[in-house]
C-alpha cells in the first residue's frame, strides 16, 4: 500500500519548497558519482569512529551501523519557532503532570485522567510519592518524537521523558556532514547544534542538590559496554567532561553516592542516569540488578543526588497516558495544546476496542509500553494472517494496546542508486529542563530506508539524516 | 580524578596491545629461524609456544609443529586468550569502556586495529602470506603506540597505560630468555664462548633486537652478551632495566599527583635497584634461570600490588 504522503523538499503540487531552494541549487551542480562516493565515506568516517549500536537478539551483527543518508532534513526558522512553542508548553505540562501525579494528583480529582490509569501503571512508582527532586525538575531531558503530514500539520507521536536516545547521532551527524560538505555551510546557514553537550552540562549542574559544596561533580551512568546506545553514553561523558560510571563503580558513602576512583571515593552529585527505573536501586526495585547503585533511592529521598531524569518520570511519557495528553495539557497550562497529538484509541475501552478490531487493517497498533518499534503492528503493511494473529493477542488483553490511523507522514528524499527517492521522516527534537527550558535547534530525523516503510525505529532498518534549521 | 575501573581498563589495554605484538614477534623470529634451518623447524617453533606459554594449549589442540599450526595458534585462535586476535580483541573492549579516558585517535587506532586484523585474520593464513600478516600486525600496533604517545595528555591516564605497557613487556622479554637460553646453549659451560649459531639470533629477533645488538657489541652472538643486552642494557627498549626505569618513574608520578607513596613503589624501587647494582657476572653466579623466575614473580607481585593501590583490582 502507498500513503500519498506529503513531501517536504517536492511535494507533488507545489513544486519544490522554499527551505529546500539553496540545496537544491547546490545539489544540482553535483557529479551523482561523487556523491556516492561521499556516501561511502560517511560510513567508513561511522565505522572508524565505532558509532555503533548493538541489536539485541542478533548474536552475529552485534555491532552495527545506523545508515546515514546524506541528503539533510530541512526546517525553516519559521517552522521552528512554531514547532519549539508547541515543544515548549508539551514539556512544560509533562513536569507539572509529574509534580501533580506524585503530589496532590488534582488531576485524578479533577477526573480528566483516570485514577486507575496511574494505580495500575508499572511506570507509576509509589516510592516517588511525596518526593520532591532538586530544583522541582522531573524530566531534565526529552525527545519528543513528531511528525508531519502536511504543510502544517504537526503531531506529536511520543513524549519520551524516561531516557531518551539518539542525541549522539544528532551531533556525529553534523560532524560528518560538515566534514563531507565544507562548502555547503557556507552558502547555507544552519544553526549550529554542537554545543548540545555544554548546554546539558549547564543544564544538570543548574539542577544540583542544594546542598552540593562548590562545582557539582557530574556523571553519566551506563549500563556498561554491551548495552546497545553504549556509544552514546561515553560519547556525552566526554564531550561533557564528566566521568561515564557503572554501577560496580558507586555506593553510598556517609549518605552521599560515590564513585570508587584511584584515590579512593569521590562524592557525585548529579547522576544523568541511562539505566532504567527498575535497575537504579536493587534495594528498592529489581533486587537481581547489578547495574544500579544500593540505597541510591535513601540518598535521593534525602535530598543528597539529583538523578536525571528522576525515578518514575515513565508515568508521563507511557502510551496509555499519551492519549490524555490533550487534556494534560490544557489542565496545566491553561492553554489548547499547540501541537496537537495523533488520534488514538484506548483499546481498554470497549467502543474503541470494536472499532479497532473491525479496523484492524487499517491502524498501528502498539503496546501501551513497549518502544523501539518491537511488538507492534502496522495493519495496512501486514498479511491477513499477521492480523489475525495480532487480533488474538489484542483481545485477549486490550488494556496492553493503543491504536492509531496510519497516517501518511511526510517523506524526504535519501540517495539511492537510481538518484532521490522519497522515504518517511519523523523527528526527535532534545529539550533541556532546568531552571529554563531549552532546545538545541535541530535534532534527529529517522528515516524509514524502504520504500514505502512508516517504520523509522533503527532496530528495523530505520536510518538517519542530519536535521537543519535555517537561520533564516 | 579516575575511576578505579578506568585505571584497569587503560592498564589492561595496553597489556593486551603489547601482547599482541609479542606474539608476531615470536612468531616472526620462528618463521625466520625455520626458513633458514629446515631440519630443527619443529624445535624452533616448539620453543616460540614456551616463549609465549602456549605449549601445553597448543598440544591439546594440534599434533604437529608447523608453520601454519603455530601460526594459527598465536595469531588468530581466539580460543587462546594471548592470541594476537584475542588480544586485540580484549584491549579494544577495554578501550571501550575506557573510551572518555582516550583521545579520539588513539580510540580510533585501537578500533582500527581491531576491524583490519578481524578481516585479515578471518581465515586461516596462507603460509606465503604469513610475512605480511605479520608486518600488519606490527604496523598496526605501531599505529596505535603512535596515536598514543602523539595525542595524550601526560597524566594519571598515561601513567596507568604505560604501567601496563612496561608489566607486560618486562614479563615478556624475561620469559622469552628464560626459555629460549636453556633451549639453546648445549651446555652451561659454553656460557661465555662465541657461539657461532644463528639460533642466537631468534631470541633477539623475537624482541627485535638482532640490528641494535650489534650496534652495541661486536658481531658475534655471545651468550652473556645477549643476556646482558636483554636484562641490563639501559637504552635497550625491551630491557628490564629500561622497563624498571620506566616503570618506577611513572610510578613516582602517580606517587607525587596522589600525595601518597603505596607498597607498589617499594616493589618496583627494589627490582630497579637490583637491576642498577647488578652486573652479569653476578647473574650468572647466582644462575640465570633462578634470577629470571625470581625476576618474573616479583614483576607479577608488581602488577598486583598496583591494582590494589591504586583500586582496581
Amino acid at each position: 500500500m502507498r500513503l500519498a504522503a506529503f513531501d517536504e523538499m517536492l511535494p507533488e503540487v507545489s513544486g519544490l519548497r522554499q527551505p529546500y531552494s539553496a540545496y537544491d541549487r547546490w545539489l544540482k551542480e553535483q557529479d551523482p558519482a561523487r556523491l556516492t562516493e561521499k556516501m561511502q565515506d560517511a560510513e567508513r568516517v561511522f565505522r572508524k569512529t565505532g558509532i555503533t549500536f548493538a541489536v539485541y537478539g542478533e548474536q552475529e551483527a552485534s555491532e552495527r551501523l545506523i545508515p546515514f543518508d546524506i541528503v539533510p532534513r530541512i526546517i525553516s526558522g519559521n517552522e521552528w519557532r512554531r514547532l519549539t512553542q508547541g515543544i515548549e508548553q508539551r514539556v512544560q505540562a509533562l513536569n507539572a503532570f509529574l509534580d501533580d501525579i506524585y503530589h496532590r494528583q488534582e488531576i485524578l480529582r479533577a477526573g480528566r485522567v483516570p485514577r486507575e490509569l496511574i494505580a495500575k501503571n508499572e511506570a507509576f512508582l509509589p516510592e516517588m510519592i511525596g518526593v520532591r527532586p532538586p530544583a522541582g525538575v522531573y524530566t531534565h531531558i526529552i525527545g519528543v518524537d513528531i511528525v508531519r503530514i502536511s504543510e502544517n500539520e504537526f503531531y506529536v507521536l511520543e513524549d519520551n521523558a524516561r531516557t531518551p536516545s539518539g542525541v549522539s547521532y544528532m551531533l556525529e551527524n553534523r560532524e560528518t556532514m560538515m566534514q563531507l560538505f565544507p562548502e555547503l555551510f557556507q552558502q547555507i546557514k544552519v544553526r549550529p547544534v554542537e554545543n548540545y553537550p555544554q548546554l546539558l552540562r549547564q543544564s544538570l549542574a543548574a539542577v544540583r542538590p542544594q546542598s552540593t559544596k562548590g562545582a557539582p561533580t557530574i556523571a553519566v551512568l551506563t549500563p556498561g559496554s554491551f548495552n546497545s546506545a553504549y556509544f552514546e553514553h561515553a560519547f556525552l561523558a566526554d564531550q561533557m567532561g564528566v566521568q561515564l560510571v557503572e554501577g560496580q563503580d558507586l555506593r553510598v558513602v556517609d549518605g552521599h553516592v560515590a564513585m570508587r576512583t584511584t584515590e579512593g571515593y569521590k562524592r557525585i552529585d548529579v547522576l544523568y542516569r541511562r539505566v532504567d527505573d527498575s535497575f537504579l536501586d536493587p534495594l528498592t526495585f529489581r533486587p537481581d540488578s547489578a547495574l544500579g547503585v544500593p540505597g541510591i533511592m535513601d540518598v535521593y529521598r534525602a535530598g543528597n543526588i539529583t538523578i536525571a531524569n528522576a525515578p518514575g518520570t515513565g508515568i508521563a511519557d507511557d502510551k496509555a497516558i499519551y492519549s490524555y495528553m490533550p487534556e494534560i495539557v490544557e489542565f496545566y497550562t491553561g492553554r489548547k495544546a499547540i501541537l496537537g497529538n495523533i488520534p488514538t484509541w484506548r483499546c481498554s475501552e470497549p467502543d474503541s476496542l470494536k472499532y479497532v478490531l473491525e479496523h484492524i487493517h487499517e491502524l498501528v497498533i502498539k503496546e501501551v509500553h513497549g518502544s523501539g518499534g518491537y511488538g507492534m503492528l502496522v495493519g495496512p503493511a501486514a498479511t491477513k494472517k499477521e492480523c489475525e494473529e495480532f487480533a488474538k493477542k489484542l483481545a485477549a488483553k486490550p488494556s496492553n494496546y493503543i491504536a492509531q490511523p496510519t497516517l501518511a507522514l511526510s517523506t524526504c528524499p535519501i540517495l539511492t542508486e537510481k538518484g532521490l527517492a522519497p522515504r518517511h521522516v519523523d523527528l526527535r527534537p532534545y529539550v533541556l529542563v532546568s531552571d529554563r527550558i531549552q532546545i538545541v535547534p535541530g535534532g534527529l530525523t529517522r528515516v524509514a530506508l524502504k520504500e514505502g516503510s512508516l517504520v523509522v525505529n533503527s532496530s528495523q532498518g530505520g536510518g538517519t539524516k542530519d536535521t537543519w534549521v535555517l537561520d533564516d | 580524578m579516575l575511576l578505579g575501573r578506568t585505571a584497569n581498563g587503560l592498564y589492561w589495554m595496553n597489556r593486551y596491545i603489547e601482547r599482541a605484538e609479542n606474539m608476531a614477534r615470536l612468531v616472526d623470529a620462528g618463521l625466520r629461524m625455520a626458513l633458514t634451518r629446515t631440519q630443527s623447524a619443529s624445535e624452533e617453533w616448539s620453543s616460540v609456544l614456551l616463549s609465549a606459554g602456549s605449549d601445553v594449549a597448543f598440544t591439546q589442540k594440534y599434533s604437529e609443529y608447523t608453520a601454519a599450526n603455530v601460526a594459527d595458534f598465536l595469531l588468530r585462535d581466539v580460543s587462546n586468550p594471548s592470541s594476537t586476535m584475542a588480544s586485540i580483541e580484549t584491549a579494544r573492549n577495554n578501550a571501550r569502556m575506557v573510551r572518555t579516558a582516550l583521545t579520539r585517535e588513539t580510540w580510533e587506532s585501537i578500533n582500527e586495529a581491531w576491524m583490519s586484523l578481524k578481516r585479515m585474520l578471518a581465515k586461516p593464513i596462507d603460509e606465503r602470506d604469513l610475512p605480511s600478516v605479520l608486518d600488519a600486525i606490527k604496523r598496526e600496533t605501531a599505529l596505535i603506540r603512535g596515536s598514543f604517545y602523539g595525542t595524550m595528555l601526560r597524566n594519571e591516564i598515561f601513567d596507568f597505560s604505560q604501567l601496563g605497557t612496561y608489566v607486560e613487556r618486562a614479563d615478556n622479554t624475561a620469559r622469552i630468555l628464560d626459555v629460549k637460553y636453556y633451549v639453546l646453549l648445549p651446555s652451561i659451560s659454553w656460557v661465555g664462548s662465541t657461539l657461532d649459531n644463528y639460533q642466537w639470533e631468534s631470541i633477539l629477533r623475537s624482541v627485535s633486537a638482532h640490528r641494535s645488538y650489534r650496534w652495541v657489541y661486536e658481531a658475534d652472538y655471545k651468550p652473556t652478551n645477549i643476556a646482558d643486552y636483554l636484562i641490563l642494557n639501559v637504552r635497550m627498549p625491551r630491557s628490564l632495566t629500561f622497563c624498571y626505569r620506566f616503570l618506577s618513574e611513572h610510578l613516582k608520578f602517580l606517587g607525587d599527583d596522589y600525595g601518597e607513596r603505596q607498597a607498589c613503589h617499594a616493589t618496583a624501587e627494589k627490582t630497579q635497584a637490583m637491576l642498577r647494582a647488578g652486573s652479569i657476572k653476578d647473574i650468572f653466579d647466582t644462575g640465570l634461570h633462578e634470577f629470571l623466575a625470581n625476576f618474573i614473580l616479583d614483576n607479577t607481585k608488581l602488577g598486583d600490588e598496583i591494582a590494589q593501590d591504586y583500586k582496581f583490582n
